[in-house]
């Protein structure tokens, strides 16, 4: 499904000529969007930028509160998109946004189950990552910060153990702030990233957009490339032993 | 020569059995909002006949509109030619209204009331604070005040309230006066409204002759304005490039009145929630609190890309409610009069399309003034004076030519 490791999210953008720069700088071939947001139907709309722009569309559940919600949502999702793919999220918590576990493992299990392609937006926690997976989810997509905070990956360790919890596409999602947050994801061994309000809300979006698409691509790299150690102390990098004998 | 349809002359005139046809006008205007009568009033004024085409005036996007002419605190990133339009439409409103209303003798209620923009937390200061440096950087007249002084402004703020931007020249006018005083102003200068819906566009030889309605008839014009907001798209006849993409933003409003204990003060206390028009930015979401002078407020509005929908839903109420309740907590007290939704015409760059199409476009003739979105009333005098300076054949205000639909590039002229 991914041509590009970068998904955008279409949140907080000022109109649909911002949207459509973004979408040509960011080179991104999935974005994802609020079905209760949007109107399938409707001409001229978001929908019809995404895919004059040979976009794919990820709906989500966004602004669900419980599991049989969600569920509903995703239904009405897969009819009105045509497409079983869908990004889940139950939210928690009003103010912060933070998933709510228990209702999203029922939610991404009763839906998994109906022949749904589950991408559930989840804390960094590698347990439910783990559990989720076990459901039947196709990717995890844990947070590295609540959504819009542009926080950045708060905690990098946790997000390093949801990769190494499970044998599924890890997609860092919600708290991306900048170029460098979407490049360290990526060194973490995420396989995507979710940028939503990081580049709609940036006041230059469009350069923003292609910040984040060369970010992603930078992490990608040093990932594959591995990294050196972390060492205490200083190794020269010009070697000062062995020279050559001259003499 | 022009004749009434009762007028003996066109009675005599006409074959007997043959439907009678309405006389040809100079200008057809589609569309009833606040910017469709504004135009007709102005071309009727100028001496033109005008027929005003709409099934329902004045009910749209105008009807709903809380009428905020507030070019200052709506200002964005990257739409400063946007800001342009709207701060000389924010000049016009002075002798626009008070044109109309020495024309009507209505009160249209325009208020020099200013427009304070609340930040409720932390975060919600930092993006007041950057908008505040955005229109810094413009040379905007703008204040930015400490919590404390916001509330010396409006005490009914929340306590908590972190700060504000004071825009003293973000004013307001009563929407539905407004609409009421430019349909008198229109039948004061002999428009005429048809109660229908146009339909079609239908050209000759290159020029438009005049629209087709639903219910089958036609008129004839030379000329045709189209200012229908999101129902624009719909008229077929229109050469694709003379109007961009339009697609209808859904804005939930809610309608409060005075608590009914309020007005029963033996002494004479009178009871106001805000003496301002109150924006906020209130843990990330926008709100807005119109006050009018009988102390109602309006409180908007959502924006919801649902297609043509306008139902109320109890999720917008909820937001808005929320989000007044915490900005300004008295809310709470007030009665809830109705709420409504209207539909927002939004182009794809969220500014409207302000053009005129001559000789050589196929459609010689045609003016479209539409796609105002949230900025509609605001630009409703600049809109007016546009329209009627392309019908006359004087220059239009050179803030509106960035606005033509060229700019999408999608083959206008």
């Amino acid at each position: 499904m991914l041509g590009s490791r970068l998904i955008l999210g279409t949140g907080g953008v000022s109109s649909l000529k911002v949207l459509d720069e973004i979408l040509k700088a960011s080179g991104a071939s999935v974005a994802t969007v609020a079905l209760r947001r949007v109107d399938p139907a409707a001409r001229g709309s978001l929908l019809d930028v995404l895919l004059a722009n040979g976009v794919e569309v990820l709906p989500n559940t966004a602004g669900c509160f419980t599991a049989a919600e969600a569920v509903l949502t995703a239904s009405l999702a897969r009819e009105a998109f045509g497409t079983d793919w869908v990004k889940l999220e139950v939210i928690g918590d009003e103010d912060n946004l933070l998933p709510d576990p228990v209702e999203l493992l029922r939610a991404a299990e009763e839906l998994c189950e109906d022949g749904f392609q589950v991408l559930p937006y989840t804390t960094d926690d590698p347990v439910l990552a783990r559990r989720l997976v076990q459901a039947g989810c196709a990717a995890v997509m844990p947070l590295g910060a609540p959504i819009g905070s542009g926080l950045g990956i708060r905690n990098p360790h946790a997000i390093s153990m949801v990769v190494e919890a499970v044998d599924v596409p890890v997609v860092l999602d919600a708290g991306i702030g900048t170029a460098s947050d979407a490049a360290l994801a990526m060194e973490l061994g995420c396989a995507a990233v979710l940028a939503a309000s990081a580049i709609t809300r940036a006041k230059e979006p469009a350069s923003m957009a292609r910040a984040v698409r060369l970010g992603v691509q930078a992490g990608r790299s040093a990932h594959l490339a591995g990294r050196i150690p972390r060492r205490l102390y200083a190794r020269a990098s010009s070697p000062t032993g062995g020279m050559a004998d001259l003499g | 020569m022009e004749h009434a349809l009762t007028s003996p002359d066109a009675a005599a005139s006409r074959a007997p059995g043959t439907p009678a046809s309405p006389p040809a006008s100079d200008v057809v205007v589609i569309g009833g909002g606040a910017i469709g009568l504004a135009s007709a009033w102005k071309a009727s004024r100028a001496g033109m006949s005008v027929a005003l085409v709409d099934p329902a005036p004045g009910r749209g996007a105008s009807w709903m509109a809380a009428g905020m002419l507030a070019p200052v605190t709506e200002a964005h990133y990257g739409e400063e030619a946007l800001l342009a339009l709207g701060l000389a439409a924010a000049g016009q409103w002075p002798p626009f209204a008070a044109e109309l209303e020495e024309a009507t003798g209505m009160d249209v209620g325009y208020l020099r009331c200013g427009t304070l923009l609340a930040a409720f937390d932390e975060d919600d200061r930092e993006a007041a604070h950057e908008l505040y440096e955005l229109q810094r950087s413009l040379a905007l007249d703008v204040d930015w005040l400490v919590g404390s002084k916001a509330r010396e402004l409006e005490g009914n703020l929340a306590p908590g309230v972190r700060a504000a931007l004071w825009a003293r020249h973000d004013h307001q006018v009563r929407t539905r006066a407004l609409v009421a005083a430019l349909e008198a102003a229109c039948h004061h200068e002999g428009t005429r409204f048809v109660t229908d819906k146009a339909v079609e566009l239908l050209t000759s030889a290159g020029s438009v002759s005049g629209v087709r309605l639903a219910s089958g008839g036609e008129l004839a014009a030379t000329r045709v304005v189209i200012a229908a907001g999101c129902w624009s798209g719909g008229i077929a006849g229109v050469p694709e490039g003379a109007l961009p993409p339009l697609r209808p933003v859904k804005g939930q409003i809610i309608r409060l009145a005075p608590p009914p204990t309020s007005g029963a003060s033996p002494q004479g206390v009178t009871w106001r929630l805000i003496g301002r028009t109150v924006r906020g930015i209130v843990m990330g979401a926008p709100i807005y609190l119109v006050p009018r002078s009988d102390g109602s407020v309006l409180l908007g509005a959502t924006s919801e890309e649902l297609g043509f929908d306008t139902s109320v839903t109890a999720g917008g109420l909820h937001d808005l409610l929320r989000r007044a309740h915490r900005l300004v907590p008295g809310v709470s007290e007030m009665v809830l009069v109705d709420a409504s939704a209207g539909l927002r015409p939004a182009t794809p760059d969220n500014a409207p399309v302000l053009a005129a199409y001559g000789v050589g476009s196929g459609v010689d003739g045609l003016i479209v003034a539409t796609g105002h979105y949230r900025n509609g009333i605001l630009l409703t005098p600049i809109s007016a004076v546009a329209v009627a300076a392309w019908l006359t054949g004087s220059e239009p205000p050179a803030a509106i030519l960035p606005f033509g639909a060229e700019r999408f590039g999608v083959g206008a002229h």
